[in-house]
């Protein structure tokens, strides 16, 4: 062991005078910069949503799922689309071939979210939604389910990921160039603090960042940098900082040292504050407010012993709980295999319900505030995640992803980690120690490939079945709006309502704005 | 003509998940290879256009959005139609063991889960794939 975090920081042998613990002149969670938590009873008052990211094959078999996970005491609903819808393809179209039901559920047109949604009342069960280039397009989507089944679109509740500039960085799928694509977002911003109060605009994802390889520092840097830059393209629009800023919400990754993560969410809500507060002047605390979900560590599980992944995930959840996260999805053991099967969905939440109601952890408001090491290691990663910011900033955020900048951090990160697991530094049980040769097999979750065909099907359906010239009139309409600078989310809205597919309305926007061409870093 | 090994590693599909495909490009090249990356969001068709153009040994491929049976499948196809069958095919990602061993008998040379270590993939490539002078 070299005694250093996750992160490269060196560890301290022990507490000493430069390491001391400020916590008692620290304010308490609820109070602003907020270090140790949001809300000032956090857990006592409620605890966090469980929200098991989960969906594939089609609207049907997914709504099962989503009823089995609410019947065994999930809180909440997290949307998993396949790549076609992420990508604002139809399951038709030729680059779906393949792809259609695999990561996540298809969707083409509203008719699929309504299927989806089956017997959910969407006043009551609030819905994350992972979805981020065509963000705008599924939110109308949820929207329309809401109208159509009685429920006012104003008691919508739940997030959009809506997060393109950590697409670009880190997840890839992306579609429009930056311009348009902060544009979107900024759209949606201005209507749905109007028309969809209770929804989080957007999840300013520090996730993805670390699964592409970041440190933890790299991971609050670089969302943090993201998150400057939406507050100020919004900003650019006119619009007041407490109009759209208690909306904003975050996504981060728990990792696998313990420690340095708890730190890194206390550091990051610290820092939010104090941006939010002193650099961008805003009055409202809500604004203030780093509110987050957080999922364990997908690129941490191994395919080897997977049973291991239990234990793992368990850790990595009781860091995000001592963190003070506001939701947690914890990932299933089998997620290096395949999508996990009922079995091990069912385990990880089981996992999230035995920290919650059994491990007692949950009663005390930031237990480890106080403790030199948690302190100093905050003050560290605030530190170095601050010079990191400035660094982005100096070169300007869009530009440092023009030239790849961000993505060569990631990059070299991810390469020395695999060095260190691949020469024995880092030690990962059943990967590069504790091996056992004989491993055993599992029953994996299979997407039939006929998913592709009913989707196919079912769209073709719904193409005959509608009033075409309305869809043709409303879609002309949006390819004009994009060239303009209206609000797009009321003809996007149309769009959904008259049974415009996700392909079309994209498409249009494709036509106009064309597609993203990245840089090829490695 | 150089002795190098020539890799294109491929990232074919709608799958945005590349550190895998940027870890491995990045050892092959280090261990002395010439890599050729294609970037996100390739068709099987683009992947197979890069490889002849470059002159390739080898195609990489890295999928991990379960659309790899179709994807390598294709690739394979196409190798063929253009008879090209000389560049050979490995890849990884998230690949059910079954589906692995499907996609080797149909002709793809190896294919790595995750936790392969990167010696194992280097001495791999440099085992199998021949440069043809």
């Amino acid at each position: 062991m070299d005694n250093k975090t996750l992160s490269g920081i060196d560890v301290p042998d022990k507490s000493d005078a430069s390491m001391s613990p400020s916590v008692a002149d620290q304010p308490q969670a609820g109070v602003y910069p907020f270090t140790r938590g949001v809300y000032p009873t956090m857990y006592r008052g409620r605890k966090w949503t469980m929200r098991q990211y989960s969906g594939f094959s089609t609207a049907e078999e997914t709504n099962k799922r989503f009823h089995l996970l609410l019947e065994r005491g999930q809180t909440g609903l997290s949307t998993a689309f396949d790549l076609p819808t992420q990508m604002g393809l139809d399951s038709d179209d030729p680059l779906s071939e393949g792809e259609v039901g695999k990561v996540g559920v298809a969707i083409d047109t509203v008719e699929d979210m309504k299927q989806l949604f089956k017997g959910i009342d969407l006043s009551k069960i609030s819905t994350s939604m992972t979805i981020n280039a065509p963000a705008m397009i599924l939110l109308a989507m949820y929207a329309v389910t809401a109208e159509e089944s009685g429920v006012d679109p104003k008691l919508i509740s739940g997030t959009i990921q809506n997060d393109i500039l950590k697409e670009y960085v880190a997840r890839g799928t992306y579609i429009f160039p930056p311009e348009p694509s902060m544009r979107l977002i900024t759209d949606i911003f201005e209507y749905c603090s109007e028309n969809y109060p209770k929804f989080n605009t957007i999840s300013i994802s520090g996730y993805h960042i670390r699964e592409a390889g970041s440190t933890a520092v790299q991971e609050i840097a670089f969302t943090l940098a993201n998150a400057r830059e939406y507050v100020r393209a919004a900003l650019r629009t006119g619009m007041d900082i407490d109009k759209f800023a208690p909306r904003l919400s975050f996504f981060f990754n728990a990792h696998n040292d313990f420690l340095e993560e708890v730190a890194k969410f206390r550091a990051a809500r610290r820092m939010w504050a104090t941006m939010m507060k002193e650099e961008f002047g805003a009055k409202n605390e809500k604004s203030m407010k780093l509110r987050f979900h957080t999922q364990t560590g997908g690129s941490t599980l191994t395919a080897q012993q997977p049973e291991n992944n239990i234990v793992r995930v368990t850790l990595q959840a009781l860091s995000a709980v001592m963190g003070g996260t506001q939701s947690l999805h914890t990932n299933s053991m089998d997620e290096a295999l395949a999508l996990p099967t009922d079995k091990a969905a069912t385990i990880a939440l089981r996992t999230q319900q035995i920290i919650a109601e059994e491990s007692g952890v949950p009663n005390f408001i930031d237990p480890f505030g106080g403790s030199y090491y948690m302190e100093w290691l905050t003050d560290k990663l605030e530190t170095e995640a601050r010079a990191l910011i400035k660094q982005v900033e100096d070169i300007g955020v869009l530009e440092a992803i023009n030239q790849g900048f961000i993505q060569r951090e990631i990059q070299e990160s991810a390469f020395q980690y695999q060095l260190s697991i691949d020469k024995k530094e880092r030690i990962i049980v059943g990967v590069n120690s504790y091996i056992q040769e004989e491993e055993d097999t599992y029953d994996l979750l299979t997407v039939d490939e006929s998913v592709r065909d009913d989707q196919v099907h079912k769209l073709k359906e719904i193409k005959e079945k509608r009033d075409n010239a309305a869809v043709k009139e409303i879609l002309q309409k949006l390819e004009s709006a994009a060239k303009g600078s209206d609000n797009l989310f009321p003809i996007v809205l149309e769009a959904v309502r008259r049974r415009a597919s996700i392909g079309e309305i994209s498409g249009t926007l494709r036509k106009v704005w064309g597609k993203y061409q990245a840089p090829i870093t490695i | 003509m150089s002795s190098k090994i020539r890799v294109v590693i491929g990232k074919p599909g709608l799958d945005g998940h590349d550190r895998g495909a940027k870890v491995v490009a990045r050892a092959l090249r280090d261990a002395g290879m010439e890599v050729i990356y294609t970037g996100l969001h390739q068709t099987p068709e683009s992947i197979v256009e890069i490889a002849l153009q470059e002159d390739a040994n080898a195609i990489g491929l890295s999928v991990l959005s379960g659309a790899h049976n179709h994807l390598f499948r294709k690739v394979l196809k196409l190798l063929k139609e253009k008879n090209a069958e000389e560049i050979v095919v490995f890849g990884g990602g998230i690949i059910p063991d079954d589906d692995a061993k499907d996609l080797m008998k149909e002709g793809v040379i190896g294919i790595f889960g995750p936790g392969t270590p990167l010696d194992e993939i280097v001495a791999f490539v440099k085992d199998n794939v021949k440069v043809i002078e």
